[in-house]
């Protein structure tokens, strides 16, 4: 027999950087429903649990700052550095987009080559949010007055079911160019183009804990993370049941939800590349000082 | 009154204007003033001598209804108008306060209980200022939020807002000012203890001939609030309130498309550093927490401070106190009026008796005779506080000050964020760049430095974490009114 069996990977989770199983041991299997290869594993993903979205949170909250006090200089660098990671994968995240039977090879294509390119677009962000989105105040009184834009802290992203790497980064990248700290929840049933990103992330030298990836149901993670209380943001794409629990956990610790329609598929630049890509994960802070003698 | 004081007696000073109350105000729906439909009305007294000052109709689902429907019908016109024709409208409105400046200040004391000196000097102005402000946005818009195709950005639609009472008339000019600039329509709810200012305004409203419809004010208590937030043709909710409702109304609006800012609460910090100018600090503390008897949801009501300069600055804190005039809100002498409600009041004097409860060294030191009738609260301050005291985490929202001490800047700021809230926070150093380093660590949404309570229409103001979500002022306040 001189046939070489493939490698069946399990795909573990992204926490604090490091990629443990899920402490609930749960697993899943993926299968290529575009080969119609009758439901067979082709891999197989950790389903996250309450606990490690736990997890997630405090590895999140322990990175924030430091990543937040970072120069956006730097912040820059290292997702340029993730854009030319991602660029290396090309194929393979064109292959995994493609895997979910969506769309045909070619438009696989396009959307991956799309979402590499925002990720430049948005490296490009870290040090210009400020520029176009705060400044100087023209108060009346003797006061040097100005506006600064920062990071809101942990934010959490549930991310598009559809567009699973272009909505996936195009969702992520404005919380991590500002300073946030991101616990990412991948398509629930296209999760590998998100779990490759997670295995670019420590080569671009993202910090641990700035990056998280939790694969898993949504159903599950979507009440966990409403109720979280140390959240401080939400991006979510979610039908309209979850996206209710959602909005509910905002009574909960006032954390900031901002909903995406699930039929978004984030191909206009103009509109995803923008500053409104910052809204939720982004907070004015107002410093007045004195001016005198 | 006894020691220090009795020899710096001021003669009285009342401030002389008179202001015209009528017996009974209707709601302003479309243009007009009518009364509920259910015929309900409530009382608004003077908190300073629990008089009667006018009887306000109730609005009811019905009221509400109307009120909705009005802003409805006048949305496609108003958004539509020309920008500039919309500025002219609000550049009015800024003129006609401006005009009827001293009125309007009277009226706000007799009903907020609030010193002259303060609605004269900051909630009138300022209200104009925010109308005359947001005027000249109306045909800028484009510019200040650009839309991904470069079209003139759409305004949200019809706008339920819901205001508190601590700052009546200044509160429905920071909220229907952006609201009209960027062509929405708009239905307001005043605090039901101080509705008259915004009846006020009302007036001026059709004295400017501002089309039906495009500002309806419903008065009436939490329910008539319940009403506007579930209502199905609101578009947009802005609140600013206390963080337990805001979290009300977030539960309410889930589920819904409407867009929602909240301005809520707030257990400010206000930090001074040995290397201040401790005499200005002290001055700032007393502005910080004794302004608005406290009743302000950016108050700074932690004062933390220097070790090595606490003892200095608790004994200069002490002797400022002493000079505090307490009592009739509408002398112009006065520095601390009248607590707005006895439901206020009574939550005030609960929290100083936890504070005692618990421990904390309590210190009443102005003791001014306080009139037999009205709702009157000394302004205090406790020391030997722990994080965590209730009057340490809890907003008073009164004139009560808690102090405590760090010695290092990292406890400073670790002391500051001990708190689910993050309006604003106060900084006193004469160092330009350890004000500039703390200010970037402490997350609150407006942070003053070598000053406090300072508010301008260009300026953003509002809160991290509890303390609500979405500015107002400047550039920032204008997105949370456009599409």
């Amino acid at each position: 027999m001189t046939q070489r069996n493939d490698i069946t990977k399990t795909w573990k989770l992204f926490i604090g950087g490091a990629f443990p199983r899920s402490e609930s041991g749960r697993v899943a299997p993926v299968t290529d429903i575009a080969s119609r290869s009758g439901g067979k594993a082709l891999a197989y993903i950790a389903q996250a649990s309450r606990k490690d979205l736990r997890d997630a949170v405090e590895a999140a909250r322990g990175a924030q700052e430091k990543w937040a006090a970072s120069s956006g200089y730097l912040r820059g660098q290292i997702i340029y550095r993730l854009a030319e990671l991602l660029d290396g994968r090309r194929e393979e995240l064109v292959e995994s987009v493609r895997m979910s039977g969506r769309l045909g090879k070619g438009r696989a294509r396009t959307e991956v080559e799309i979402a590499i390119d925002r990720t430049l677009s948005f490296a490009g962000w870290c040090d210009k949010l400020d520029s176009v989105s705060g400044g100087r105040n023209p108060v009346a009184g003797p006061f040097h007055c100005f506006s600064q834009i920062e990071a809101s802290g942990v934010a959490v992203v549930v991310a598009s079911e559809q567009a699973s790497l272009l909505g996936f980064l195009t969702m992520t990248l404005p919380a991590l160019a500002c300073g946030c700290a991101v616990i990412a929840i991948p398509s629930e049933k296209e999760p590998i183009p998100a779990l490759i990103v997670a295995e670019c992330a420590p080569s671009a030298d993202i910090p641990q804990g700035v990056l998280n990836v939790l694969t898993g149901l949504r159903a599950e993670l979507v009440p966990a993370i409403a109720g979280h209380r140390d959240i401080d943001a939400v991006v979510a794409s979610l039908e309209p049941e979850l996206a209710t629990i959602m909005q509910l956990g905002v009574s909960e610790n006032l954390k900031r939800v901002r909903l995406i329609d699930p039929s978004e598929r984030f191909l206009d630049d103009a509109l995803w590349s923008s500053p409104r890509a910052f809204q939720t994960v982004t907070e004015v802070k107002t410093v007045w000082h004195t001016v005198g003698t | 009154m006894t020691g220090t004081t009795a020899e710096w007696e001021y003669a009285p000073a009342p401030e002389s204007t008179k202001v015209e109350i009528k017996p009974q105000y209707g709601l302003f729906i479309d243009g007009a003033f009518r009364p509920a439909k259910a015929g309900k009305t409530f009382e608004t007294i003077n908190p300073a001598n629990e008089s009667v000052l006018s009887t306000i109709a109730q609005a009811e689902a019905i009221d509400v209804n109307l009120a909705v429907a009005s802003a409805r019908r006048a949305l496609k016109g108003w958004r539509r108008a020309p920008a500039l024709e919309r500025a002219k409208y609000l550049y009015r409105i800024a003129r006609r306060i401006q005009e009827r400046a001293r009125e309007l200040a009277v009226l706000e004391t007799m009903d907020n209980g609030k010193p002259i000196r303060e609605t004269r000097d900051e909630d009138i102005p300022l209200a104009a200022a925010h109308f005359f402000h947001h005027a000249g946005w109306c045909d800028k818009l484009r510019w200040a939020c650009p839309t991904a195709d470069g079209s003139v950005p759409e305004p949200v639609g019809v706008c339920g807002q819901i205001i508190p009472w601590n700052f009546p008339l200044l509160m429905a000019a920071w909220k229907i000012a952006p609201a009209l600039a960027c062509g929405n329509t708009v239905v307001l709810k005043p605090a039901e203890t101080t509705s008259l200012t915004a009846l006020r305004l009302a007036e001026i409203l059709q004295e400017v001939d501002l089309p039906p419809g495009v500002v309806n004010i419903i008065t009436g208590a939490g329910e008539t609030g319940r009403e506007l937030v579930a209502h199905g043709d609101v578009d947009k909710i802005a609140f600013t309130g206390s963080t337990e409702v805001g979290r009300a109304i977030a539960s309410t609006v889930a589920g819904t498309k409407k867009r929602l800012t909240l301005e809520l609460g707030g257990k400010s910090p206000n930090i001074i550093f040995a290397d201040a100018a401790i005499d200005q600090a002290v001055e700032g503390v007393v502005s910080a927490i004794w302004a608005n008897q406290g009743q302000v949801c950016c108050a700074g009501s932690r004062l933390i401070v220097e070790e090595s300069v606490a003892d200095e600055v608790i004994e200069k804190l002490r002797l400022r106190m002493r000079s505090l005039r307490v009592g009739d809100p509408l002398d112009k002498n006065t520095d601390v009026g009248a607590i707005n409600s006895r439901a206020q009041l009574t939550r005030i004097e609960r929290y100083i008796k936890i504070g005692v409860d618990e421990g904390a060294q309590h210190h009443e030191v102005c003791d001014a005779a306080l009139p037999a009738k009205g709702f009157w609260c000394r302004p205090c301050f406790f020391t030997g506080v722990q994080p965590a005291h209730t009057i340490a985490r809890e907003e008073i929202f009164g004139p009560v000050l808690v102090v405590m001490t760090f010695r290092t800047p990292d406890e400073a700021v670790a002391r500051a964020n001990n708190t689910q809230y993050g309006l604003s926070a106060g900084i006193w150093t004469s160092r330009g760049s350890k004000a500039y380093e703390v200010a970037r660590q402490i997350k609150a949404g407006v942070i003053w430095c070598n000053t406090f309570n300072q508010f301008d229409p260009a300026a953003p103001f509002g809160g991290y974490r509890e303390s609500g979500f979405g500015r107002e002022g400047g550039r920032s306040g204008l997105s949370a009114y456009l599409a």
